[in-house]
């Protein structure tokens, strides 16, 4: 079997019938992008990430990016060669806009190339995901110079990017980073300090690495208000303007990993050699944290989408041992024969609630993403400013529900093989270990909680979530008219009274200034949010695939397995939601009881 | 060089297919991909067209649908494409297709005509000579390398036991096994021009031609289960069975 096939099927529902691309490809810009352009697009990149990239999963994770002693960074065999075609293909540049030499496709369909990759090979793809968020730095904030010398090779994907926050004293707290930024007489700066876990910070896949990095200036205030933002190219270019003459930016070491081996989280040392590396500075001094802010929503859907990629990787490999294997009788299977294990129904159950997770976790995304697009291009200022607000609501839920459904996910799936699911033969188990690093990056799971709880909650003094639950009452009240799907509309109902409920006591907390009470409560908070908008997405689900089947042509058996794990969510996964509220609502009570020392041993 | 390239659609292997109950014909989808063989025959004929500036041409029969297939090889660079899409030409048999496919390639003009040597839905397998003889050229089989340019062609034809190297002045037909070149994949670049590539649909009768069709499928069975194997105990002399056994299914 394919080490990974892109669930074209899938994604085209999740894109035409729950988030409606047609609302993005109608807007100015996008007009020439047909289904079938869009289609075609996804199944021939789908072909490529098959087929060039998830063959070197197994590869990458057995090998590693390795240092060498002259300070290079050889990458697993293949990937060079895989990258050089990757570049060739231009997928890399595929959603960027046309004028800075990009395919200017919606980031929604971006966001699709994102997840096959990420299937594919999660390791591989941090490389095209830093770049990108590098770009978007760029487009945003450079100067129209520095678009000119850098943006053309990193859109291309000759050169690549990176992003330099964390220090060993500065992780969740960006503020605190110290490395130093000194300003010379031809404005230009010099570099010093020591960036810590940086992807792909060094490699060989490419000619030149632009890093993006977060430092300080003399005099700056204290915290994240004082912090800019640099360009310090691995290679600084010579008057030909080629990457010739060699930066002060090194690698000390990479870090031995629990996954995702294939990229190299390296120690970067900065001007160690002497009065510092050569750095460009972003727009004005001081303003860095800001600038961070534009790419952060994209930077989190991309590392949410990880979420996503892993589950359905594990899934595919999940689904096809379940049909292989034969061991023991189902019930009601003849005697003289062993029954393949997808016929026990807790072998069912695992696989269901696998799909149905992977669905939800789809759409969420690329729900968010369209309103990404909305937010970029709708026609109204008001549409546009109305869609910002959902991409910053959804965000921080889709990055840590995601990536925590995809922990889970990929235990499942080697749960699903028993014992061979623990053997690395099977691959099982490099996509649970490669999953695990999706809730930390990015800013933790916890820290989207808090951002959630204390930023996105009271946004327009609680309007904007109130504005969101009210649409998924009336996705809820749509599914009255189908007596199938009167559990569905029960939990669903349910759900969002009682994330209403929590809501509400949060905001209280929150207005009374007794932050601790609310954010005691933020990281379940998340996960019942995320829950229940996932019913949302898999009641839209459930009524397009009702909707199809009652037309007929279309695809029945596709159709009615939409329906069955449409229904499963509803009425299976979807009732954990109510089950969080006592543990949101308890505040701090019992978790300040006793003394962590009390706690130990 | 003009290269003429013969590319079929064909529903995609990965998916269910239904025949249809009393002609046992395959249900069409309107969306098909090209036929992983004929990969190898668009690749060939761009590499023999870019080296001499020449064009590649597609000329494919069969319902046309959404052209995703025909689309597929645009995308790998194709220059443009002609398909004859006629209802009367369902359940065609291997010298109907031939004629259709060399009346397209005669209009269209060619220095050269390359095709897979069998589709993956039909295995016929003897279309290329077909279609070389109506259009009176010398048919080159089995190719695992081609190479072309000042009016003649030469090939590896492959053999049980190695290859033939064949020649033959142009214009002529070649017929190219999987392999003989290393497909490219489409960039997107090229996937969002092939929008915009000449594509002509032609009906029979805009071929000046009447499809005399004399195939039918009488019944379609399930292939026979396969047979349990033969184990061979090793008595000291077992080797003399299995050199036997080597022996019958030709591999020694
Ligand atoms: C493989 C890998 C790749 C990475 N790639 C990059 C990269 O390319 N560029 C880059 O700049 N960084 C990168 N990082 C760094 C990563 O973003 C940080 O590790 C992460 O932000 C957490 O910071 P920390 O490790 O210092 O943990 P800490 O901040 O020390 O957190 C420890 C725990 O405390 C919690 N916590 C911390 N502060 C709070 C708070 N205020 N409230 C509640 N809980 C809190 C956290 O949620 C966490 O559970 C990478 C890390 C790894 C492991």
């Amino acid at each position: 079997m394919a080490d990974y096939i892109a669930p074209v099927a899938d994604i085209d529902f999740t894109l035409n019938q729950i988030v409606e691309l047609d609302d993005v490809s109608k807007l100015d810009g996008f007009q020439h992008l047909d289904q079938d352009t869009i289609r075609g697009l996804i199944s021939e990149a789908g072909r490529f990430y098959s087929e060039v990239i998830a063959p070197l999963n197994r590869v990458g994770d057995q090998q590693g990016s390795v240092l060498q002693p002259d300070g290079t960074v050889k990458t697993p065999d293949g990937f060079k060669e895989a990258y050089e075609k990757y570049v060739e293909a231009g997928w890399a540049a595929a959603h960027i806009p046309e004028t800075y030499g990009g395919g200017g496709l919606p980031y929604t369909v971006g966001i699709v190339f994102q997840e096959m990759f990420k299937s594919a090979n999660m390791a591989f793809s941090l490389c095209p995901l830093l770049t990108q968020a590098a770009i978007e730095a760029l487009i945003a904030h450079g100067s129209d110079e520095q678009r000119d010398t850098y943006l053309g090779k990193l859109v291309t994907g000759e050169w690549t990017g990176t992003m330099c926050l964390t220090e060993p004293e500065a992780g969740s707290d960006v503020g605190a980073l110290r490395t130093k930024a000194v300003r010379q007489p031809d404005g230009t700066y010099r570099l010093t300090g020591t960036k810590i876990f940086i992807t792909w910070g060094e490699h060989d896949m490419a000619e030149n690495i632009i890093h993006l990095v977060l430092a300080r200036t003399p005099g700056s205030a204290p915290g994240t208000k004082g912090i800019s933002m640099f360009i310090v190219p691995k290679y600084l270019l010579d008057d030909d303007g080629n990457p010739t003459i060699r930066n002060d930016v090194n690698v000390v070491s990479l870090e031995h990993k629990l996954g995702i081996h294939a990229s190299p989280t390296c120690v970067l040392s900065f001007g160690d050699g002497g009065d510092g590396a050569v750095g460009y500075l972003i727009g004005e001094e001081q303003r860095g944290m800001r600038y961070m802010f534009t790419m952060m929503n994209t930077a989190r859907l991309g590392v949410g989408i990880e979420g996503l990629a892993i589950s359905e990787a594990s899934f595919q490999k999940a689904l096809a041992y379940a049909q292989e294997r034969r061991q023991g009788r189902a019930i009601g299977a003849p005697v003289t024969e062993t029954s393949p294990i997808v016929e026990h129904p807790d072998v069912r159950r695992m696989l269901l609630t696998m799909k149905a997770y992977i669905e939800a976790m789809r759409g969420l995304l690329y729900t968010t993403a369209k309103e990404v697009d909305l937010s970029r291009h709708a026609d109204t200022e008001d549409e546009r400013t109305r869609a910002g607000e959902i991409v910053a609501l959804l965000t921080p839920v889709a990055k840590a529900w995601c990536t925590d459904r995809g922990v889970e996910m990929a235990s499942l799936g080697i749960q699903i093989h028993g014992g061979m699911g623990y053997i690395e033969e099977t691959g099982a188990p490099q996509h649970f270990r490669d999953s695990r690093i999706a809730p930390i990056y990015e800013g933790t799971n916890g820290i989207q909680a808090i951002d959630l709880v204390l930023r996105k909650l009271p946004m327009r003094d609680g309007e904007v979530v109130k504005e969101l639950f009210a649409e998924i009452g009336r996705t809820a009240a749509e599914l009255e008219a189908h007596d199938d799907f009167a559990r569905f509309r029960t939990e669903l109902s349910a759900g969002l009274q009682a994330l209403a409920e929590a809501s509400e006591w949060l905001g209280r907390r929150l207005e009374a200034g007794e932050y601790n009470e609310a954010l005691a409560g933020a990281t379940p908070y998340l996960e019942m949010f995320g829950t229940v908008t996932g019913g949302w997405i898999m009641a839209k689900s459930a009524l397009a695939a009702r909707q199809l089947l009652d037309a007929g042509g279309g695809d029945d058996a596709f159709l009615r397995a939409k329906l069955a794990t449409a229904r499963f969510y509803g009425e299976q996964l979807l009732p954990k939601a109510t089950a969080l509220l006592p543990a949101i609502t308890a505040g701090t009570s019992t978790l300040y009881q006793a003394d962590p020392a009390a706690l130990g041993p | 060089m003009q290269v003429v390239v013969c590319a079929k659609q064909i529903p995609d292997p990965a998916t269910p297919y239904e025949l249809e109950p009393d002609t046992h014909l395959l249900v069409r989808p309107t969306e098909q991909i090209l036929d992983d063989t004929d990969r190898y025959g668009v690749e060939m004929g761009l590499q023999l067209a870019q080296a001499s500036e020449g064009t590649v041409t597609l000329v494919s029969m069969g319902p046309a649908g959404n052209m995703q297939g025909i689309r597929q090889a645009l995308a790998m660079g194709a220059d443009k494409a002609v398909i004859v899409d006629d209802p009367s030409l369902r359940g065609s048999d291997a010298l109907t297709t031939a004629r259709v496919l060399a009346e397209v390639i005669k209009r269209e003009g060619f220095d050269l005509v390359i095709a897979g040597t069998e589709s993956t839905d039909g295995y016929s397998g003897v279309v290329p000579q077909m279609v070389a003889e109506l259009l009176g050229v010398p048919a080159l089989t089995y190719a695992t390398a081609v190479t072309a340019g000042d009016g003649s062609v030469t090939i590896h034809r492959q053999t049980a036991a190695g290859y033939d190297i064949v020649e033959a002045d142009l214009p002529a037909v070649v017929s190219v096994t999987a392999g003989v070149v290393e497909p490219r994949y489409p960039t997107f670049k090229g996937i969002m021009e092939a929008k915009k590539k000449p594509v002509e649909t032609l009906s029979v009768s805009d071929l000046g031609l009447e499809p005399d069709i004399r195939q039918k499928v009488v019944s379609v069975e399930p292939a026979p289960e396969r047979q349990a194997g033969e184990i061979v105990e090793d008595d000291g002399e077992a080797y003399l069975r299995i050199v036997e056994l080597l022996e019958k299914v030709k591999v020694i």
